[in-house]
């Protein structure tokens, strides 16, 4: 078959004026949500509850409810923890690296993935806090003098992990809101209904679209993500030192932080893919959210899934050549041991199921890509699951070692967190802009000068 | 009522237009005009010509602030107010610090950018602008762009600025007013009824929250555990004890058996090991001031402090108490004599002795010789005669 490369394919397809967009993109806004819509909020709210009573009956009675004990102190809440905060960086990179990049067609899906990456750190949130057992006492992680005269102990990766955590959050959100803040005024002159035009200009602030605001708006826009990318390069590094930083062996590893930072842009594209191949579908956005941006972010999804393969073999070979005894036993008990079908699952769901997109006919099915990021989500959190669970079950005194089991009230605690990811997902559908209008607006076809006439500077 | 003009608006519909008509607009020396667009138009700064944007230094002012604070708060809580060994690393230990140093660098440039972004630069929130609700706004917040000269402009005269517009060939012309002033009537019943239920809900919930809800389970802080606690009921034994009886022949800490419990004299077999050092004396001080001064007296003269409520024991001094053995009081301490019941589950062994040791100096002072005052006064370096 034969590609033109000269030429950059339009981020819009279909040829739509900037009205049509914006008519587009406006319209679930506009409507009142169907049957369907109310099916899938009942199905993800129902999960949401489950997690929810779960956690009510882990709180009353403890977390003894739950699977871990010695010697996998650490096992499904910090496995959970990480997948969410893994998802979460898709949606960082696609707003912020990708702009950096000039990637224009990040415009069609930066909204949505910034949201998941707001809903999936609120999910991974929950986790360390409600792993304390007494999340009502939480506030004891932030540094304030206190009359214990006791300060928090900030040479802990767990503490580091506590500002990258909530300092990952506020930026996103902030960045999410700026984004937002045209859309709503947008809305707002749009809308006839009054109560609707009241919050959309509260949340406008009253923005007027003005050029002399909109050169301040887009420098800090490039502010902001000249900021986002290196910190959510930290934010999985500083979550993979929870691991590297202790001296377990299958833990201490210097290749962790770039192993985790793949990893969790794997996941997360995975999962933005998983959500946007119903999102256009449902809401008929097939010209703003094409197939050529589903088949790119495919396509980083098979590289940044051969980095975790390669990372996979690195710390094989370097247990091998360390000589490290108790180095090389973790890593044949993860590949050969009581946990070797976990390992198989996410060897195979990360690193031989996503060589099928080499093959530009599988990264342009959506069935078959949608069947593929599933798998790698799959994947994505037995990678966590073995990397916590197969590096302590067998410890260093073999009177101690254990098989360990999630228990119902952990399974439900992850379903539940399903479920709130997908409940905020659908709410934010119906209630906001899921794609950027004055993004989209500013790459369609006939909204920049021509510079007809003039020269081009 | 004569409304006030804000400016003159005119609508265009390409990007191309826009550019041109911002040239040529900055270029016929107007200062207070606005170019609207629904996402940024390329080059219209140019155009326009704008000064770039300053925003970056409260970026820089305000991340540096960050570092800073972020660096000293750890330097001063770790090495300053609590400094303790962590890791075997020092108590500036840099590398552990970057982390958090760099999140609130860019937690603090962040914010402080977006902040310095609405209300400094927009001066935002403005609702109440005049070019809201105008159908030119509506427009160039889809798909046109708009430019608007601001009545304010020194150079600002209606007829030339019409003329200026038109010759720029636009899709239309509106004039912009003033908003007419809105006011919102504080005292209105409604608001202030909105008002009162807020307060009252809101304190409610506080009331309830910190008083009811915090001692509730499972906020108990750890009042409730599933433990056994001494002397209280447990479903856990066949008997419903919490407590258990030790098992057959259980020796407890530091138990040495008494085997004169009941006898009379078992003086013989009883010295006393302790000699009456000023540590001795001063424990036996304490111990008789605690358990045996409320019957006998601060100086054992057997004046109760009890007023009656227990009959006075007889004094310390008598000759008999004088010439007991250290090992009969010890065994009256232990056993108990008459009504005196046994000390010993309250004083231990060598409280026991040490008493003793202390009881022996009370009996001296009470009959102390004239040679004894000599000795004294020798220590002393008193010369007063008796």
């Amino acid at each position: 078959m034969h590609i033109d490369y000269s030429q950059e394919a339009p981020a819009i397809a279909g040829r739509l004026t900037i009205s049509q967009i914006e008519e587009l993109v406006a319209r679930p806004l506009d409507t009142k949500p169907d049957r369907k819509y109310f099916i899938a909020l009942s199905i993800s709210g129902s999960l949401l509850l489950l997690g929810a009573i779960c956690l009510g009956i882990s709180f009353y009675y403890g977390i003894g409810l739950w699977g871990n004990n010695q010697p996998v102190g650490w096992a499904v809440p910090i496995v959970n923890f990480v997948f969410w905060v893994g998802i979460g960086h898709a949606g960082t990179l696609i707003s912020a690296i990708l702009f950096l990049l000039r990637q224009k067609w990040r415009t069609g899906i930066a909204r949505f993935a910034e949201a998941m990456t707001i809903f999936a750190v609120i999910c991974a949130g929950i986790f360390p806090i409600i792993h304390t057992g007494r999340p009502w006492l939480a506030g004891y992680l932030i540094p304030y003098p206190n009359q214990h005269s006791l300060w928090v102990n900030f040479t802990s990766p767990l503490l580091w992990d506590v500002f990258a955590v909530s300092t990952y959050f506020t930026v996103s959100l902030v960045f999410w809101y700026i984004g937002l803040i045209p859309d709503f005024a947008t809305l707002r002159d749009r809308t006839t209904s009054k109560l609707k035009k009241t919050i959309y200009s509260i949340f406008s602030l009253g923005w007027r679209h003005s050029s002399r605001h909109w050169q301040h708006y887009e420098k800090a826009y490039m502010l902001l993500a000249g900021f986002a990318t290196p910190l959510v390069l930290s934010v999985h590094t500083i979550v993979s030192f929870d691991f590297a930083v202790s001296i377990l062996p299958g833990w201490h590893t210097t290749i962790f932080p770039p192993y985790f930072v793949a990893g969790a842009i794997f996941s997360g594209f995975a999962m933005v893919v998983t959500v946007l191949v119903f999102v256009r579908k449902i809401f008929n956005l097939e010209n703003i959210i094409t197939l050529d941006h589903l088949e790119k972010m495919n396509k980083v999804i098979l590289a940044t899934g051969m980095m975790v393969g390669y990372a996979y073999g690195m710390e094989f070979f370097i247990a091998w050549y360390s000589g490290v005894q108790a180095e090389q036993f973790v890593f044949i008990n993860r590949a050969f041991g009581p946990y070797a079908w976990a390992y198989w699952i996410m060897v195979s769901c990360n690193v031989i199921f996503p060589q099928l997109f080499w093959f530009r006919k599988f990264r342009r099915s959506i069935p078959v890509m949608f069947v593929i990021v599933i798998l790698v989500n799959v994947g994505m959190w037995f990678e966590r699951f073995v990397i916590t669970v197969t590096s302590l079950h067998r410890d260093f005194l073999p009177s101690s070692w254990a098989y360990y089991k999630p228990t119902f009230f952990d399974m439900g605690i992850l379903l539940g967190s399903f479920g709130l990811f997908f409940t905020l997902v659908i709410l934010f559908t119906k209630s906001l802009p899921v794609v950027s209008i004055s993004e989209v607006k500013a790459v369609a076809d006939g909204a920049q000068p021509t510079h007809r006439g003039g020269h081009h500077e | 009522m004569n409304k006030k003009l804000y400016g003159l608006a005119a609508l265009f519909k390409t990007p191309d237009e826009i550019i041109e008509v911002a040239k040529k607009t900055s270029a016929a020396g107007y200062q207070k005009y606005d170019i609207h667009s629904p996402y940024p138009v390329h080059g219209i700064e140019r155009a326009m010509k704008l000064k770039p944007s300053k925003l970056g230094f409260i970026t820089l002012v305000f991340g540096l602030t960050g570092s800073a604070l972020a660096l000293l708060l750890m330097y001063w809580t770790m090495s300053v107010d609590y400094p303790m060994i962590i890791g075997g690393k020092p108590f500036f230990a840099l590398p552990a610090f970057i982390p958090i140093t760099f999140e609130v660098t860019v937690l603090l440039a962040t914010l402080a950018t977006v902040i310095g972004m609405i209300t400094f630069f927009f001066r935002f929130p403005e609702n109440d602008h005049p070019l809201h609700d105008t159908d030119y706004m509506k427009k160039v917040s889809c798909d046109h762009y708009g430019l608007v000269i601001e009545a304010k402009d020194k150079l600002f005269d209606e007829a030339k600025v019409l003329e200026f517009l038109n010759s720029l060939k636009p899709e239309s012309i509106e004039e912009i007013y003033y908003p007419e002033k809105e006011t919102y009537p504080v005292l209105e019943p409604k608001f202030v009824t909105f008002l009162i239920i807020i307060a009252v809900v809101t304190s409610g919930i506080t009331y309830f929250a910190l008083n009811k809800l915090l001692y509730m389970q499972p906020f108990t802080w750890m009042m409730e555990q599933p433990k056994l606690n001494p002397q209280k009921p447990s479903t856990l034994f066949a008997d419903g004890f919490g407590m258990r009886t030790p098992v057959q022949g259980t020796v407890a800490r530091g138990f040495l058996p008494y085997p004169y419990m009941g006898q009379n004299n078992p003086t013989e077999f009883l010295q006393n090991p302790y000699l009456p050092t000023k540590e001795n004396l001063q424990l036996g001080e304490q111990k008789y001031l605690t358990f045996c001064s409320p019957c006998h007296g601060n100086f054992g003269d057997g004046d109760s402090r009890l007023r009656g409520q227990f009959p006075n024991p007889p004094s310390l001094h008598s000759t008999r108490a004088r010439e007991f053995s250290d090992g009969m009081i010890y065994h009256i301490i232990t056993n108990g004599q008459n009504i005196m019941p046994s000390y010993a589950s309250q004083v231990t062994r060598e409280e026991r002795w040490a008493i003793v040791n202390y009881i022996r100096v009370l009996q001296r002072a009470k009959n102390a010789k004239s040679s004894d005052l000599q000795v004294v006064n020798k220590e002393t370096g008193n010369n007063a005669s008796n």
